[in-house]
């Protein structure tokens, strides 16, 4: 690697070429405060927060978007610096709703942090934001411009990497403010509920929608069966909520927290997810014996659903009817499990642990009842709001001895959790059913790691069998646009809304841009993953006892009639805009 | 200033909606080609109500909220059709001064449409404008080309009211 030698605070540092004055003074152990600044996503250069000396220069320089140079000296904390970041902050503040005590993002928000950083006591400005600004029209977020810095964070990340900007800074001066278009709500815009910008805004400005106080109230019912199912990325994230590093395992806890949480049964999603493969497997495998509406379109991620429902709307046919893993699992519950334990479906709450606010409006869509009348999944919430329910029971979450799951499921399921893992699943089940013998080695590493477009091609069943992935609805866009223009040809792709996969989705903890700036933690989260499955037995959903006997005792074939009405669902175009 | 969405229903014609697509179709794919395409769509409407920014939206390639982030940046668009009477109530300084805020809530009131808006019926609408540069009559009001300056709040009915009765 080419690099380049400065000096920062008068010590020598040698850092790679390319690298910001922030990336360099990170090296030698300086954190320089960010606030609009997020590494791939934005770099604007706006807050100025992070502004440095560099001698030779007119004025200060802002160390996010500055390039280090050769022989550069620069000074990161001077009185004067410290003097101008206070100043910038305070005029951050003054137009701030500041309710700490009572606000969603308390002991997380990085403008509270460096307030407190900065040691700022009182604001010398007066401030009229006095009123919460709150717009919950959407199923899935709610967003309080009161808290907004207008770091433009959400708007980068809305149109750069999910391509739909459908959010953006309206009007111009002190009456800027972020918003839709004609300044409509969230739920008349066409928004792909992603929660993308939720994960990345500094402060409490943007929020997940908060369900738990239904699940509370579920718990407390003692004539409801509450059943909760966990996707699988959360085991390798919800640590983060606890303070642990980026990428620790905490399985086994977590389904002791559940358990001390009062759910009657605690399941594993992973096993829906090996569903998913039976279902989608014998579902591929058809539409390529018979060429029939090529490439096949993976269906787990809603946010992609709705990004195809309304931008997309050519590809519909190519989707996968099946149902996701999460609704999959509602709609076991709701019938095999139900009738197995001789409940009523009426008297079972099914809770669901998602990565993903999109999920809060899955769980609303047409079509996803297998029991009519009632909806497959009653109530879905994010890692974040489990974490919330943890703490507010007091549970230790570090100390916690690990239980496990009430169930069995693969890894297969499991790597479900990453981009490429629902690919590597269904490649694992699709060659041994067609081949009709054991895979030699059943890793699929081309279709591993955080690319935003990953392609292979392999020999299954004596012909070529063409994947992609893609994860990030912008490369989910130039790749559904190649294969409009007819520039590429694929038989399977696997589809994930959001970058990295579930992994990064928009409901998993939120991390502050001094963390995010220096590790990827698409990248950390899913070696996590990674390594769960290459340390285990099950690795191949069609091997998974459990799902042997849903089909004998239940369902039947995979794709047989009593299969598809309970694990299928449909899809239609949706209008992009709402004009009354 | 803030412009509020029109109450007044979209009547753009086939002859307007094709102009506005052949400009669209001479710019596409050109940098920096949303200014003029918005600048040319109002020539052709008067005004940008937000089916001509779907329509420059979709054939530009851009989000619709991409498209009204321009538009309400800049004060030289508008997403309000004028009425047939246009009330400006000057700004500027020297109105400002002389009590242009409490003329304006006047004649807000006795319209009933805000800054920036349009009665439902299209008859009126109102703004606020810079100055006019009349600051020796300081505070002043236009309808349409007639200029009453020197006001005080409780004229405003009266000289309104020449319109609203007509
Ligand atoms: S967003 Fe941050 S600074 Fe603002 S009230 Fe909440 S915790 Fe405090
Ligand atoms: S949820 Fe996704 S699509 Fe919707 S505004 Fe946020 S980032 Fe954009
Ligand atoms: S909502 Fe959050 S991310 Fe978006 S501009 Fe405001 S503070 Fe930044
Ligand atoms: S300007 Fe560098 S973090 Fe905002």
């Amino acid at each position: 690697m080419e690099t380049i030698k400065l000096t920062i605070n008068g010590k020598e540092v040698e850092a790679p070429k390319g690298s910001t004055i922030l990336e360099a003074a990170r090296l030698t152990g300086i954190n320089i405060p960010t606030l609009c600044y997020l590494k791939r996503i934005n770099a604007i250069g706006a807050c100025r927060i992070c502004v440095v000396e560099v001698k030779g220069a007119r004025t200060n320089v802002a160390a996010c978007a500055y390039p280090a140079a050769e022989g550069m000296v620069v000074e990161t904390n001077t009185a004067s610096l410290i003097k101008a970041r206070r100043n910038t902050l305070e005029l951050i503040l003054s137009n701030h709703r500041m309710d700490c005590l009572t606000c969603l993002r308390n002991r997380s928000c990085e403008l509270q942090k460096l307030a407190a950083d900065f040691g700022i006591q009182h604001i010398r400005y007066d401030t009229d934001k006095t009123e919460p600004e709150i717009e919950d029209s959407s199923l899935h977020l709610v967003r309080d411009n009161s808290k907004c810095i207008l770091c433009r964070r959400c708007v980068a990340v809305c149109k750069y990497n999910q391509a739909v900007a459908v959010i953006g800074p309206n009007d111009r001066g002190y009456q800027t403010h972020i918003s839709c278009a004609f300044d409509r709500n969230l739920d008349e815009s066409p928004c792909v509920s992603c929660g993308q910008c939720t994960a990345v805004c500094p402060t409490a400005a943007l929020n997940e929608k908060d369900d738990t106080e239904k699940v509370w109230k579920a718990l407390g019912d003692p004539a409801k069966h509450v059943v909760v199912g966990v996707a699988p990325s959360i085991r390798v994230t919800i640590g983060e909520c606890f303070g642990e590093p980026v990428g620790t395992n905490a399985e086994g806890r977590m389904v002791a927290a559940l358990n001390r949480l009062g759910f009657d049964r605690v399941f594993d999603i992973n096993h829906t997810a090996d569903l998913t493969v039976m279902e989608e497997g014998v579902e591929f495998i058809k539409r390529l014996e018979t060429n029939d509406r090529l490439p096949l379109i993976t269906s787990c991620s809603p946010a992609w659903i709705r990004f195809a429902e309304m931008y997309y709307t050519d590809f519909i046919p190519n989707m996968s009817s099946c149902k996701s893993p999460q609704q999959m699992f509602g709609a076991v519950i709701k019938t095999f499990y139900a009738k197995e334990r001789g409940i009523d479906p009426k008297d079972i709450v099914t809770v669901s642990i998602m990565p993903c606010t999109a999920k809060k409006f899955e769980i609303h869509r047409e079509n996803e009842q297998a029991v009519d009348g009632l909806p497959d999944i009653d109530i879905a919430i994010t890692t974040r709001e489990l974490s919330r329910m943890i703490s507010r029971a007091g549970i230790m979450f570090g100390e916690l001895d690990g239980e496990q799951f009430d169930d069995i499921a693969s890894t297969a399921g499991l790597i479900f959790g990453t981009t490429g893992g629902v690919m590597e699943a269904a490649l694992r089940t699709v060659a041994e059913i067609v081949d009709k013998k054991p895979l030699e080695n059943v890793e699929f590493t081309e279709v591993r790691g955080v690319a935003g477009i990953k392609e292979a091609v392999y020999k299954i069943g004596g012909r070529d069998v063409r994947v992609a992935c893609a994860s990030g609805l912008t490369n989910v866009k130039r790749l559904l646009d190649s294969i409009r223009a007819g520039e590429k040809q694929y038989d399977f792709i696997e589809v994930m809304a959001c970058p990295g996969g579930c992994i990064n989705g928009g409901g998993q903890p939120v991390q502050p841009s001094s963390v995010r700036n220096n590790i990827d933690l698409r990248e950390e989260r899913a070696k996590a993953i990674y390594n769960m499955d290459s340390g285990a037995e099950l690795r191949k959903s069609h091997e998974n006892p459990l799902i042997k006997r849903m089909y004998d005792e239940y369902f039947g074939e995979p794709g047989g009639e009593k299969a598809h009405h309970a694990l299928h669902t449909t899809y239609k175009r949706q209008t992009k805009y709402k004009l009354d | 200033m803030p412009n509020l969405k029109t109450k007044v229903p979209f009547k753009g014609t086939p002859e307007q909606e094709s102009k506005l697509l052949g400009i669209i179709e001479s710019h596409k794919g050109k940098r920096g080609a949303t200014m003029p395409v918005l600048q040319q769509a109002q020539d052709i409407y008067g005004y940008l109500p937000e089916e001509v920014q779907i329509t420059v939206a979709e054939g530009l390639g851009l989000s619709l909220s991409e498209v009204y982030g321009v538009v309400s940046f800049y004060s030289q668009f508008t997403v309000n059709p004028k009425g047939e009477h246009v009330v400006s109530v000057c700004m500027g300084t020297a109105c400002y001064v002389k009590g242009a805020a409490s003329i304006l809530e006047r004649v807000e009131r006795k319209i009933g449409c805000e800054a920036g808006s349009i009665t439902a019926d299209g008859r009126f609408s109102v703004d606020a404008t810079r100055c006019i540069g009349a600051c020796g009559l300081a505070p002043v009001i236009t309808v349409g080309s007639d200029v009453y300056g020197r006001l005080v709040p409780d004229e405003v009915d009266g000289i309104l009211g020449k319109y609203t009765d007509k």
